[in-house]
């Protein structure tokens, strides 16, 4: 849509040029037959517009097959999208702005116990078969996704304080939700709810999205068609969407998917490799898109599991925050950015990217690289150099091993760099690739390794995401999980500063539970952050109205506003 | 011909000792990262440029190719010797001998390595140098490859077997180990020439392909195998053709290796 208006001050101006004549009769016959032309470049320009603005197939590639199409029970990327495209949810966290708006629920009221949410739904709204959307609707989804025998995901994150959830009609077009405890960000879990029908005979094929599913070829390609129901309206009170439909190819191939790309048989490419974007970015750089920082982050952490098969002395380096802050001040992280993701990531400070605008403590500043200062800290544990290795205090060598994923290349690069780093002050890195079951295997049960370098895709903005993670009896607690109480002081204060946030709803008050829970976490670098990704993707130049943001889906979040034109779209 | 095995002699010579000759000629070493100048074009502080860590290439590749030329043929040797013992002496002996040692190797060959690597790699300490590394990667390859060698030699020694200078042989008096080591190995030989320099570049690669198990050349020690990794992700040979020297290195050693093998030794 941006292409197509700043296109049209462009031609008007060249057609105000021709009026500047002297000679009148000319002038005369010139104006007449400019007033002409211009009359019909602008009927050519509106039917244009027009056509772009109403039909056209969008396609782009998945790079998995989506394990399931019922949106109750989504846990993986490529169902995600489809679910997406497809359904209709009560609010939308808006991918640009990162604020909650309202989708099928024109407004909501939380309770100030935060155990309760009300929403009041949009009038005459159906799903794609015709069938009218109710509350009924809204009580069914709740219904299936509370119920046990479903095992859904998304469900899981709807029962945090218990299972039950009660939800209450009040009109046709009021619903209460009632939980047995507080919750914090309440509404901001209903941008993952997708209502499916409690009437439709269609199930939940009956949907309330821009797209509903047309063909599904299973490891081939999903066909995606326009909702003729979809209820939302531009501002000219033309019906969304503008596409007809969007083809969506399987292709785990990303060699292929760029090469499709670059001959025009795709429009999108999401989530793009720092290679080939800058190989992109040398011929097309217009196609190009480095949305900044986006929440994603690589880093490093020690195991310091009491039961782990390591060595006693290596386990009291381990549990040194000083020896951790040496690692961290050690590691070049701009080299990390510019080398391993040719600039297309940012040194990263903690738990929450920059990108996190409503929670990103900005006070902190990510680690100084200074080997001086490094050695300064290892010397106050006891550790000496002594012919340019590294010698604890009872005299062993500082040796350590690392893991990683295989097939992660970024990943064993940044090891790479790391190992000639630490090298740099003394320590010997031994760096090791594994596939990735043995990898989980060895982190999460057997706790048989010393350092990993992996990282996080998050998703979800709000800190109460990261709960899996922070507190020490959590299964994700990487570096130590599931204690039965904190084993340290700062590990107590973290856990209480998380609990603290989960249970008050005043925005204020969370946010400086949180800042400090950053603060510690810097301090005493249980996870050294190493890098935040940039999000980058591809959008084809037939593409208008495209804004490509760093949440997930980043370059269709606006699927339904986008239009197609140019050549590309008239090759297919 | 004997030219062209002249030729070849020299080209392995060449780079054998170009690959002894690595620390004089390429003093930077192998791991040296010049970050400033990462994927750098050929220069003449870096005859091949630099990879993506901004280590000299032209480093990499020596030490890689003594790595590879040291360690290849010796696990083809293994896998060779091993694939004559059990393939050779089953052809010689035949009957249930044959019939065992083939299920033997198809039942081998049946299994799924891919899943049995993974669990040998979680055997395996982390804390090994990235030299204990290399011979353990060789190793196994030397100690797998045999089956696929074991099946031809089988066939080729169970047709010596009822061969005219055997039978001679036998009715000369001569029986068992003594008959295998004096008449029916030594007319093996070809075959076993043969699939000794066949496995040698499938090592190599292998050896590349068991870097995603994380039982390949640990960082940052080169191989062929890890330089040939780099070209993931080329899409055309005109972008930056430096990087395809290792490929070149492999198709040049691995042709004369073939040219220095006799006329027999390319037949069989």
């Amino acid at each position: 849509m941006t292409g197509r208006h700043a296109s049209l001050p462009v031609l008007f101006s060249g057609h105000k040029g021709l009026s500047d004549h002297k000679e009148l009769s000319f002038r005369a016959r010139a104006e007449a037959s400019g007033r002409g032309i211009s009359a019909l470049v602008c009927f050519i320009l509106v039917s244009l517009c027009a056509l772009a603005q109403t039909g056209g197939q969008l396609r782009f590639c998945l790079r998995t097959e989506p394990k399931t199409l019922d949106p109750l029970l989504v846990d993986d990327d490529s169902s995600l999208s489809i679910r997406y495209l497809t359904g209709g949810v009560l609010v939308r966290v808006n991918r640009h702005t990162q604020e909650l708006e309202p989708e099928l629920a024109e407004s909501w009221k939380v309770s100030s116990d935060g155990k309760q949410i009300t929403f009041r739904l949009r009038h005459d709204l159906r799903f794609s078969d015709g069938t009218p959307f109710t509350a009924d609707d809204v009580a069914f989804t709740m219904k299936r996704l509370m119920d046990p025998s479903l095992h859904s995901p998304v469900g899981d994150e709807f029962r945090a304080a218990g299972n039950a959830v009660a939800t209450k009609v009040i009109a046709p077009d009021q619903v209460a939700i009632t939980f047995p405890g507080p919750i914090v960000g309440i509404d901001r879990l209903f941008d993952e709810l997708v209502i499916v029908s409690a009437h439709s005979p269609k199930k939940e094929a009956a949907v309330l999205g821009p797209f509903m599913i047309a063909e599904y070829k299973a490891g081939s390609s999903v066909l995606l068609e326009r909702n003729p129901s979809y209820w939302k309206k531009d501002a000219q009170g033309r019906r969304l969407p503008y596409l007809d439909s969007i083809h969506i190819d399987i292709q785990p191939n990303r060699d292929v998917e760029m090469l499709r790309f670059k001959r025009g048989e795709l429009d999108l490419i999401n989530a793009l490799d720092t290679d080939y974007f800058d190989r992109l970015a040398s011929s097309s750089p217009q196609l190009v898109h480095d949305a900044g920082p986006s929440l994603d982050s690589d880093f490093m952490w020690f195991n310091q599991v009491a039961s782990a098969p390591i060595p006693e002395y290596k386990r009291a380096w381990f549990r040194s925050a000083n020896f951790r802050r040496a690692i961290s001040a050690a590691i070049n992280r701009q080299d990390l950015s510019r080398i391993v993701y040719n600039g297309h990531a940012q040194p990263a400070v903690g738990p929450v990217s920059p990108a996190n605008k409503l929670w990103f403590n900005s006070n902190l500043k990510p680690e100084p690289y200074n080997q001086q200062a490094a050695l300064d800290r290892l010397k106050t544990d006891g550790f000496h150099l002594q012919n340019g290795t590294l010698i604890d205090k009872s005299g062993n060598p500082v040796e350590f091993s690392v893991v990683t994923n295989s097939g992660s290349k970024p990943r064993e690069r940044m090891g790479v760099l790391i190992q000639e780093d630490l090298g740099k002050i003394g320590i010997k890195v031994n760096l090791v690739t594994l596939d990735f079951p043995s990898l989980i295997e060895r982190i999460t049960q057997k706790f048989n390794y010393e350092a990993a370098i992996l990282g996080f895709r998050n998703v979800d903005l709000d800190p109460n995401g990261q709960m899996n993670i922070w507190m020490s009896s959590a299964e994700n607690h990487a570096w130590n999980p599931q204690q039965k109480s904190p084993e340290t002081a700062w590990e107590a204060e973290i856990d209480k500063l998380m609990r603290a946030q989960a249970e008050t709803s005043d925005a204020k008050k969370r946010k400086q539970s949180f800042d400090r829970v950053q603060e510690i976490v810097y301090e005493q670098a249980p996870f050294i952050y190493l890098v935040n990704l940039n999000a980058l993707s591809a959008v084809s130049m037939s593409v208008a109205g495209a804004n490509p943001g760093i949440l997930y889906p980043q370059t269709f979040w606006n699927a339904e506003r986008l239009t197609l034109n140019g050549p590309a779209t008239a090759k297919r | 011909m004997k030219a062209a095995r002249y030729l070849a002699c020299g080209v392995v010579v060449a780079v054998c000792a170009l690959a002894l000759a690595a620390n004089w000629l390429a003093p930077a070493g192998y791991a040296k990262q010049f970050r400033e100048f990462p994927s750098a074009p050929p220069s003449r502080a870096h005859l091949l440029g630099t990879d993506e860590d901004g280590r000299d290439r032209f480093a990499r590749v020596l030490y890689g190719t003594r790595i590879s030329l040291l360690l290849a043929p010796a696990a083809a040797f293994v896998s060779t010797a091993l694939a004559a013992l059990i393939g050779g002496l089953a052809g010689y002996l035949g009957g249930i001998w044959l019939k065992l040692a083939r299920a033997f190797t198809d039942l081998f060959l049946s299994l799924p390595w891919l899943f049995l690597l993974i669990t040998v790699r979680a055997l395996l300490p982390l804390n090994v140098s990235p030299l204990v590394s290399v011979l353990i990667t060789f190793l196994i390859l030397g100690l797998l490859g045999w089956a696929a060698s074991a099946r031809v030699l089988s066939t080729s020694a169970g047709a010596l077997r009822n061969s005219d200078f055997v039978l001679q042989a036998r009715a000369s008096g001569l029986t068992g180990p003594r008959l295998f080591l004096i008449h029916v190995l030594p007319n093996l030989k070809p075959v076993l020439y043969a699939q000794f320099w066949i496995s040698i570049p499938v090592f190599i690669l292998s050896e590349a392909n068991l870097g995603i198990l994380g039982l390949g050349v640990a960082e940052p020690l080169p191989s062929w195998g890890s330089l040939l990794r780099e070209l993931e992700g080329l899409l055309s040979f005109r972008e930056e053709p430096w990087r395809l020297v290792p490929l070149l290195l492999l198709i040049l050693v691995m042709t004369s290796f073939q040219l220095l093998l006799s006329n027999e030794e390319v037949t069989a």
